[in-house]
Order: structure tokens, then sequence, then C-alpha cells
């Protein structure tokens, strides 16, 4: 069973509350917790969907960000964020544990990193 | 068109779903500014597709796929071909207003000789978007001015 968590993250409230700067990254509960799992995705690309598939078929629990809904400001922040950790351009783009970042679904990367 | 149905499914559900956001149908695998201008070379078809079917057999979406691949029933990912300035746009007119005065044009016009559909690009389509004749189809045009004086 998958539970769909929204949250913001470092935001504070009143922010919250008037609906800007809500940066929303989506949470997928699963079994596997071993490794911190993020994703940033794009909610209409082929691509990303296959990622989140795969990850929950393997039933492990991560996070994600859909750039592509975003508002600008923090669309550019996202894509910052990308570019600082010198990831290949593309999405979905995988970060595990903060350290190993996968761009593209790449099956084969993704599972070893994750331990499948 | 990629073999996978539901794969393909997707990915249109992807670009209508940015034609009703932007009012154009943007590349659904690429991130868009909503300002047309920025987007203008990710708008589907993108100017990457031809070159990618060429180099990789799809297109970056894998939307577009050639025959061989689409045979094969597989497809992959690939690399991102659009300039990583473009992606993340740091005020991309800018650079491009300072680098267009260093930058020599090497696209071409080219016209098919079948059907008179006609781009201003590099090369020409792999295959023509209306009629479906084939790359040798096209033909370059050169355009030249004469002024003659009385």
């Amino acid at each position: 069973m998958i539970f769909i968590i929204l949250y913001n993250l470092g935001i504070s409230k009143s922010n919250l509350i008037n609906g800007e700067n809500l940066m929303v990254i989506v949470k997928v509960e699963g079994e596997r917790k071993s490794h911190k799992v993020f994703l940033y995705t794009l909610s209409t690309c082929g691509w990303c969907k296959k990622t989140k598939e795969l990850l929950n078929q393997s039933r492990v629990e991560y996070e994600y960000i859909d750039v592509d809904l975003l508002k600008a400001d923090e669309r550019k922040a996202a894509l910052d964020e990308i570019h600082n950790r010198k990831a290949p351009l593309g999405f979905p783009v995988i970060i595990i544990d903060d350290t190993v970042v996968i761009t593209g679904y790449v099956p084969e990367k993704i599972k070893e990193a994750i331990g499948l | 068109m990629n073999p996978d149905k539901k794969f393909l499914n997707d990915l249109f559900e992807g670009l209508k779903t940015n034609e009703d956001r932007f009012g154009y149908p943007s590349c659904p695998c690429r991130p868009a500014t909503g300002i047309f201008e920025e987007d203008r070379d990710i708008i589907c078809p993108c100017d990457y597709r031809d070159q990618d079917i060429i180099d990789f057999g799809a297109c970056y979406c894998s939307l577009y796929v050639d025959k061989k691949t689409y045979d094969s029933g597989k497809t992959k990912p690939i690399p991102e071909r659009r300039p990583p300035e473009k992606i993340f746009q740091e005020s991309t007119t800018k650079i491009m207003d300072v680098n267009k005065s260093d930058v020599k044009e090497t696209r071409k016009l080219w016209y098919c000789k079948q059907c008179g559909y006609t781009v201003f690009r590099e090369d020409p389509p792999y295959v023509c978007p209306i009629c479906r004749a084939k790359k040798e189809f096209f033909a370059n045009v050169v355009i030249s001015t004469q002024v003659e004086s009385n």
C-alpha cells in the first residue's frame, strides 16, 4: 500500500497558508527505506513515469518534485540545484543518499544504487 | 512512433497537458518556461528530433523512433542535445544577443522536391513531415541577390 503525503520543506507556515513559495515534495511511502531516494521529475515525462513505476513496483520509499508544476522562481531554484550537482541534463534526476546522482531512466543503475 | 502503446499514450497526455498549459505542445520530457520565444526549440517536433533519430534511432522523449527501433520494440533514454544554457535559462536572450555576431550562420534553406515543404536548418529532415518523402528528396535553395544599375 502506498500512501502519498504532501508536505512542504523548509518553508515557513505563513507562506504555506498564502500558497506562495510552496515547493511541493511528494512522498511515496514504501517498505524499502534503507536508502534516501529523491527524484526531480516532470509530470508529463514518459521516462519519469517509468522511473516512478519501477520504484513503486519495488516498494521503495522515495520523494519527488514535479519540476514542471513549480512556479517560475521555484523551478529555477530546482534547476539550479540539479545544475549544482553537476548532473547531466535531463529528467528524471535520481539522487540516492544525497551522493549518487543518476540522470535518466536507467533501470540497471537505479537498481544497483538502491540494492534491488 | 514508439512501439509501446502505454508509453506513447503517456507522451500524448504530456503533450496535451503542455498545450493546455502553455498554448503550445512543448516537449513532455523537458522543462518549459511558458515563454514562447524561449521554448520555441522544444515545441514538438523539436529542433533536435531529426539529428537524434539519425544518431540514436529515437527522439529525446522516444515519441518518434526510426523503423529499426520500432521493429526491435525496445527504446531507451538518450543524452540531451539541447544546449545547457537553454535549459537553465540564465537570461538566454542576453547570451544569444552577445553571440549573434560571432556565430556564423550554418543553417540553410531546404525544400522538399515532392511537396514543397520548406525548412531553415543545418540539415534537411530525415523524412518530410508533410509527405513522408525521404531525406534525399530535399534540395538546398540558394538565394542570391543581384542589383542592376541602369
